[in-house]
Order: structure tokens, then C-alpha cells, then sequence
């Protein structure tokens, strides 16, 4: 040990029943103080690594483990979970199920009772944490009240209130709009800078968080494949894994540029360097706030909502006369921050939610994915899912006979798609946040789907908070704000100019010529100065 | 929605006191339910109860539970009468019922089972407002002092049940938007049942993996002896800051309005019965006294209920 916090050395371990192993020969070793961000495809081991971390491997899921694994010194096979807590705080991607009690002060205090704190200690150290976290003012609230982003925090808060000196986060931002999303990285980067807590954080949205860690840890097949600065890790991406490659990187990739760089800031200083920084756009044409009216003339819409309201029996307004319209064939985008109304927009298109005000015209059937898809499974076979042509329809014939709980993420993902658009061909297809926890190559793969449906003639609505995939698959974004709609344009114009919804291309290129994806900024790139392009 | 049958903080002077005050307050109101007998002051207690969920802001929950300990409570008057062979007020002869003997309902029958059902609908009004405007943790946290693992794994279990009525409420939905809708016959409601179950057994282990990481499963805690990593500070306190004593609470003016409200429901309620005050007999013929006393008894128990309502400063959450 050379004053690492936390070191693995040679350590493999295999789940029970597994044939291949979560983690192989992994020797790692965390300092206090560092920013760590571990990177890899989905199923490479970041969330065993952690698991490992913290002790939860091997006691709590037991399996086969060899190697050895220390926190603060203490091995993980002599010391469980409860005492390496006092060293190492976790946070895992759900946030409802690491709220273990009723209301926010008792969800604090409970790390510190467990060690058997004194009530003056527990009710100092739940004030400062709070503080410290800006949830001072949901302490009394309840738990199962609480939007996403508040669960999390506060689940972050129950992690940090025993003030540990490693906080291990598994996908912390994946059910995060980019605004608190954005909010909980600055906030992680704090602690990381003021208290000198080790932070190590598992994330697919890399571009997120890669320009606030120090060191990122890449995994494949368990292995570790790059241990390295951020900046080592961008060019061995875009060498090795492009699956890996932040949108930046891959514009710089593309465009011929070096070198790839770590975040929006270094990527444009590398443009202006060049001279290849282009001007921003005059002021693009503000998107409209709704598409009613505007489209008398034109055929019939596949799903219309008219100022529908949706207000809650005692509670507030959720829906406020929001207006939209989708047309048969067209990709639409529907963004917004957490509790903006969008997944209850799309629970009233499907028709699971009667509008208290407004109306709603549909052309035919629509088939709403709703978050989880693990909610569709409820048979011991894939098979009896659903038809076998859906099956085959998916590509999911030959796992006919697994539990459906047993496949992977993707997996499930397209066989609850294939349950939900079995039968008589919808004519609107909507998903709620289909991308939650999904790596680049899911996503991709994804986006490709939805296109495919569209040039069928579907009508396709997405909701989602991540930029990148709704410039991927969708021509035209609508905004979403308190229950209405605030904006509603072409995808390049809407994620251009924004800070929050914009992809990463756009805030390099500060959205000039709408360029979204990486292609496009660089077809730009070309395009402004086809002689000044400096060569990989 | 399932969230809405738990306790939520509202501004209310109910939730504004301290949970154990809280408690005693429910626990009078209990004992009052249980000794007292008379129709009229039970009725006085039922309309206290009800006017104290307005008060507390969960009127309208209270309500739903309304007709919940209606449902229940109907057919303790229906049983008691069909059952009951006391009574000497004959209102319909059902003839010989063999080895039951005269199948005779009586009024005192009647009167009786519907006093026992006023009862058991005031214990489920009671407990419905003590689960929604009692603070469960804060209860729960007096307990821990004597066994803290039973106490959190009650508070678990408090807070498990809104997360798993939210996931059979997502399930339900998800099936909904199947093509042909959520599968039917006794077949898919098991594979539906299995389905919940298996979902709240995966919740359950994401639960246990927090509660290990937090220090649930280590050695039990003993007060000053806890396990703390070696830290300087840079927030200005020490780590150990455990053996600075708490200053004690100070009782709040709806704590006071509550204990003696509690107090005052307590003592009308045992010496309304020790005294025979508001004395009902249902059998063998009913005699309820409807003097000046029973009526002072109604009222002064409801206002000892509902007055601590009145003062509503400093409630907000």
C-alpha cells in the first residue's frame, strides 16, 4: 500500500451461477482525494467494482472471490459492509430504494444511530450535511414525496452523513433531467475539492462528468483496459473503443483535429487556437411554443392534444393546457426538466389518464413504453411475453425460453418494445426515458429502431433527458415546462442554443449551423474552412 | 394514488407536535372509544374525530377511511342481531330455527350490535389518523432506545409499503399497455400476483444492500462507543461530538394544547364512566340516560378534542 484509500490487487470474482467472471485481475489503487470515473460498456463490471468496494462483494452476493481488496486498511473478506461504511459511502442508481425510512431527517440520521451516535451528534451532523447539500428545506418532508432529483440528493445526503472518506456512486445522474443532472456533478466535484472526499463514479454519459475527474478507470469484460487522466483516456477511446468516445471527441475524431478533448471548454480553445471556431449564428428563429393551429390545411395528425389539463384532487396541476400535434412519420423529441409533466403527457396520449380539461384525437392505436420495462414481464418465458412474430420481429427467437428477468438491458428493453407494438401495427409509438441506464451503443442501436419505425409511417414520441439521444433520432423537440409547452422546433434549432438541452456538439461549435452530432459538426468544420483543418 | 393513505407533514397542529405527544393524544381518544358506551356521546367523539382530520388537513382521507369502517361495520349490526338472544322488545319473528332455537330479532339486539359497530368504526377513524398525521420515525425512534434492530425493521416495513402499493401501481399500469390490455382469467391475475411478489422481493434485496452499506448488520450500537474513523475536521466540530449532550427539546405550544387536550379526554372519559355519567344498557330492555350530564359530557369532550385545532400558529412544516 502506498497511501491508497482503496486497493484492489488481483482480484476476480464470479457471481453465483455465473459462468464468467464480473471482474478479472483487477489491481487498482484510489488515493484520498481523487475524482475517479469509471467508464465501460453496459454488463463490464463498473457496478461489481464498486459492490466490491464496499463490501457488498462478495458478503451480501456472495459468489467466488479471490484476490484482496482493502478500504482504510481494512480487508473486505475480514470486514462487512456495516464497518467499511464508516470509510466508504455508496449510492446506487435507484434512489426509492435507498430511502429506508419515512421522512428526510430520520433517512440522515439513520447511518449516524447505527453507529450509535449521540442524539447531539446525529442531530449536528444531519444539519450540516443537509446544508452542505442544500435539502435543508426538505427535512421534514416525507420520503415517498419526493421528485427524483430530491431522492437522489437526499440518498447522497444518507451516503455522506457519516462523513466517509470515499463515496462510491453507480450511475448517480440516470434518472436525472441534465439540469440536476449537471447540478450533482458540481455538487460531487465540491465535496471532492473541499473535504478531500474520494469520489468514484460510474457513469455512461461521460461527456457529463469527464472534465471534473482527475482519473478515469475503463473496464471491459471486467477487465481493466485504461487507468489514466482524463485526457489519456479521450485519445485511448478514440483509438480502442470508440463505444466510449464523448460526442467532442468524436467531432475532433471525425474532423481530423488533435487533441481529443476532455470537455466543451478544451475542445473550444482548440478551435479558436486554429482559427476554426465558428461565428455564432445569427439569432435563430424562435421555436414555437405549439404547432395548434398552424397546421389546418395539412392531413390528418396521428395523435392531437388540445389544451389538455390534468389536475390532481387536491393537489397541484400537473398538465396546463398543453397542445400538440404529431403527424404520421415524424420523430419527436419531448424534453423537459424531472416533474415538468412528460411522462404524464405521454400516460394521457396513450390513454391510461382521462384529461380533467382539453382533448385528445388519435388516428389509431397508441403504444406507450413506459420506464421500466421490466413492469411488462410477468410470465417465466420470453415466449409467452408475446407473439412469436414479435419475437422474431425483435430478434429475440432464440432466447425464447429465458426468464425474462435473466436478459440484459437492451434485451429487455426490446422485448418490452415488442410487447407493446405486438399486433395491429400502432399508429403512434411513445416511450418514457427508453434510454435510462443504457450505454452509447444501446442508445445508437435504439435511435436506429425508432427511425426505422418512423419511415414506416409511425408517428414516434420520445421522452428523454439525455440531448444526444434525442438529436439522434428525432427531427423535431418539444419542451416542456410546468405542464405546458414552452417550445416546440426542429431538433437543430431547439438543442443548439441551449445550455442544458444542447448536445455537446452544439456547445462546442456554440450552435452554429445546428450542428448536433458529431457529424455534423464536423461536415462544418469542413465546410467553413476545408484548408485551415490541422491533421490528426 | 397508494401514497395518499400514508403520513405526510402538513401544516397542521396535529403534525406540529412531537410524535409521543401525538400518540398520547390518539391513545385518549382509543381509551375513550373503548369505555364509553352511550350512542349520543360516541357520535360526539365520532363528529371530534372527523372535525380533527379537517383540522389536520387530512379531511378528505379521513373520509375514504369513513366508508372503509362503515363497510366493516355494518355487518357487526346484522350478526349481532341474527345472533343475539337477548332483549325483550320483539320487532320480527323468523319462526323456529331448529337447534337455534326461536329465530326472534330484538331491538336491544339491534341497538347493541349498532353501538358496537359505532365503536369499531371510531378505533378504525382513530388509527386511520394516527397512521396519517403521527410521525411513524419519530414514534419509532423512541423505541429504538430499547431494541433498536425491531424498531427500524418496523420503520422499514412503514416505509416499504408506500414503495411496493407505487410498484403494483406501476405493474398494473405497464399491463394496461399491452395490445389487448392487462391479461384476464385466474391465470393472469396469478401470473400478475407472482409478478408483484417477485418485483417486491428484488426491492426488498435493494433495500437490505442499503441498510448493510448504512451499518445496519453491525455490531449493535452502544451509546459513546461508536465505531468512527480517525478524522480531523475541516467543518469546525470534532468526530467526537457524540458526547456533547442535547439540549433538550422545548415543549412547543401545540405539544402543551395536545397533552392537555389528551388529559382532559382521559379524564372526562373515566370519570364520565366511573360516575355513570351518560349510562347506556342495551339489554334486557334499553335504558340510555339523556339528561343535562350526558349532554355536558358530549360537549365537553368534543371540545376537548377539537380546541388544540384552533391555535394555528407556527405549524408550517
Amino acid at each position: 500500500m502506498s497511501g491508497a484509500l482503496i486497493s484492489f490487487e488481483q482480484v476476480t470474482y464470479h457471481y453465483p451461477d455465473a459462468e464468467r467472471p464480473a471482474l478479472q485481475d483487477v489491481s487498482v489503487e484510489l488515493h484520498p482525494g481523487e475524482f475517479c470515473l469509471l467508464a465501460g460498456l453496459s454488463g463490464c463490471g463498473k457496478s461489481t467494482l464498486l459492490r466490491a468496494a464496499c463490501g457488498l462483494v462478495p458478503h451480501f452476493h456472495g459468489g467466488r472471490f479471490a484476490g484482496r481488496v482493502e478500504v482504510a486498511g481494512l480487508d473486505t473478506r475480514e470486514h462487512g459492509p456495516a464497518r467499511l461504511g464508516a470509510f466508504a459511502g455508496a449510492l446506487f442508481q435507484d434512489p426509492e430504494t435507498q430511502l429506508v425510512t419515512s421522512s428526510v431527517r430520520a433517512e440522515l440520521s439513520l447511518a449516524l444511530e447505527s453507529r450509535g451516535e449521540g442524539a447531539s451528534a446525529v442531530a449536528r451532523g444531519v444539519e450540516e450535511v443537509a446544508l452542505a447539500l442544500g435539502i435543508d428545506a426538505l427535512l421534514d418532508r416525507s420520503t415517498h414525496e419526493l421528485s427524483g432529483g430530491e431522492q437522489q440528493r437526499v440518498a447522497l445526503g444518507a451516503a455522506l452523513a457519516g462523513r466517509p472518506r470515499v463515496v462510491l456512486l453507480d450511475e448517480p445522474t440516470s434518472q436525472l433531467d441534465p439540469v440536476a443532472g449537471d447540478e450533482l456533478i458540481g455538487l460531487l466535484r465540491r465535496l471532492n475539492q473541499e473535504w478531500e472526499t474520494t469520489i468514484v463514479l460510474a457513469e455512461h454519459r461521460l461527456e457529463r462528468c469527464l472534465s471534473a475527474a482527475d482519473r478515469v478507470i475503463a473496464l471491459d469484460a471486467g477487465r481493466v483496459v485504461c487507468d489514466g487522466a482524463p485526457a489519456d483516456f479521450v485519445g485511448w477511446a478514440s483509438a480502442h473503443s470508440p463505444a466510449l468516445q464523448t460526442p467532442g471527441a468524436k467531432l475532433f475524431a471525425i474532423a481530423g483535429l488533435s487533441p481529443a478533448p476532455v470537455g466543451v471548454r478544451q475542445a473550444r480553445a482548440t478551435l479558436r487556437a486554429n482559427g476554426l471556431l465558428p461565428e455564432p449564428d445569427d439569432p435563430a428563429p424562435q421555436p414555437q411554443p405549439s404547432r395548434r393551429g398552424r397546421r389546418r390545411s395539412a392531413p390528418q395528425p396521428a395523435l392531437a392534444l388540445d389544451g389538455v389539463w390534468h389536475e390532481l384532487r387536491d393537489g397541484p396541476a400537473i398538465l396546463r393546457g398543453a397542445s400538440l400535434e404529431l403527424m404520421a412519420g415524424e420523430t419527436v423529441a419531448l424534453m423537459g426538466r424531472n416533474g415538468a409533466g412528460k411522462s404524464t403527457l405521454l400516460r394521457h396520449a396513450a390513454g391510461l389518464l382521462r384529461p380533467t380539461r382539453g382533448r385528445i384525437e388519435r388516428a389509431g392505436r397508441v403504444a406507450l413504453l413506459l420506464q421500466n420495462p421490466g413492469d411488462y414481464f410477468i410470465h417465466e418465458h420470453v415466449a409467452q411475453e408475446t407473439s412469436q412474430r414479435a419475437l422474431a420481429a425483435a430478434g429475440l427467437e432464440q432466447l425464447a425460453r429465458r426468464h425474462p428477468r435473466d436478459l440484459s438491458g437492451g434485451e429487455r428493453q426490446r422485448l418490452a418494445l415488442a410487447i407493446v407494438t405486438d399486433g395491429e401495427t400502432p399508429a403512434v409509438l411513445a416511450l418514457d426515458e427508453p434510454t435510462r441506464g443504457m450505454d452509447r451503443s444501446g442508445k445508437a442501436e435504439l435511435a436506429q429502431e425508432l427511425r426505422r419505425r418512423a419511415g414506416e409511417g409511425q408517428a414516434v414520441i420520445v421522452a428523454t433527458h439525455d440531448p444526444e439521444f434525442a438529436a439522434a433520432c428525432a427531427r423535431r423537440a418539444v419542451l416542456l415546462a410546468d405542464g405546458r409547452v414552452i417550445a416546440d422546433g426542429p431538433t437543430a434549432e431547439l438543442l443548439a442554443g441551449g445550455w442544458y438541452f444542447a448536445t455537446e456538439t452544439a456547445r462546442i461549435l456554440g450552435g452554429a449551423g445546428g450542428a448536433l452530432l458529431p457529424e455534423q459538426g464536423a461536415e462544418l468544420l469542413r465546410r467553413e474552412r476545408p484548408v485551415q483543418a490541422v491533421p490528426a | 394514488m397508494g401514497s395518499s393513505f400514508f403520513y405526510r407533514r402538513l401544516a397542521s397542529p396535529l403534525h406540529a407536535t412531537r410524535a409521543w405527544v401525538g400518540a398520547l393524544w390518539i391513545v385518549s381518544l382509543t381509551e375513550a372509544a373503548l369505555i364509553l358506551y352511550h350512542p349520543l356521546v360516541l357520535l360526539a367523539l365520532l363528529l371530534g374525530v372527523l372535525g380533527a382530520g379537517w383540522g389536520a388537513r387530512v379531511g378528505a382521507r379521513l373520509s375514504r377511511s369513513l366508508r372503509t369502517a362503515l363497510i366493516v361495520a355494518a355487518p357487526i349490526v346484522l350478526v349481532n342481531v341474527l345472533v343475539s338472544r337477548q332483549g325483550l322488545t320483539v320487532f320480527a319473528r323468523l319462526g323456529d330455527l331448529g337447534p337455534f332455537g326461536q329465530g326472534n330479532l330484538t331491538l336491544e339486539a339491534l341497538a347493541y350490535g349498532g353501538v358496537i359497530a359505532l365503536k369499531v368504526a371510531l378505533l378504525i377513524l382513530v388509527t386511520a389518523l394516527a397512521g396519517l398525521a403521527v410521525d411513524p420515525d419519530e414514534l419509532l425512534r423512541i423505541f429504538r432506545r430499547f431494541s433498536f434492530r425491531s424498531a427500524l425493521t418496523a420503520t422499514l416495513a412503514t416505509r416499504m409499503l408506500p414503495v411496493l402499493a407505487a410498484d403494483s401501481q406501476r405493474l398494473a399500469e405497464a399491463q394496461r399497455t399491452r395490445p389487448g390490455g392487462a391479461p384476464g382469467g385466474t391465470r393472469g391475475k396469478v401470473a400478475l400476483i407472482s409478478a408483484v411478489v417477485g418485483g417486491s422481493l428484488d426491492r426488498a434485496m435493494d433495500v437490505a444492500a442499503t441498510l448493510e452499506v448504512r451499518g445496519f448488520a453491525g455490531p449493535p450500537p452502544a451509546r459513546g462507543s461508536a465505531v468512527r474513523p480517525p478524522r480531523p475536521s475541516r467543518l469546525g466540530f470534532s468526530a467526537r461530538a457524540g458526547r456533547t449532550r442535547a439540549p433538550r427539546r422545548a415543549f412547543s405550544r401545540h405539544d402543551l394544547a395536545f397533552v392537555a387536550s389528551a388529559l382532559a379526554v382521559l379524564a372526562l372519559a373515566t370519570v364520565g364512566r366511573l360516575a355513570g355519567i351518560a349510562s347506556f344498557d342495551a339489554y334486557p330492555r334499553i335504558e340510555m340516560a339523556l339528561d343535562p350530564g350526558t349532554l355536558v359530557l358530549c360537549a365537553a369532550l368534543l371540545t376537548a378534542v377539537l380546541l388544540p385545532f384552533c391555535d394555528r400558529r407556527g405549524i408550517d412544516p
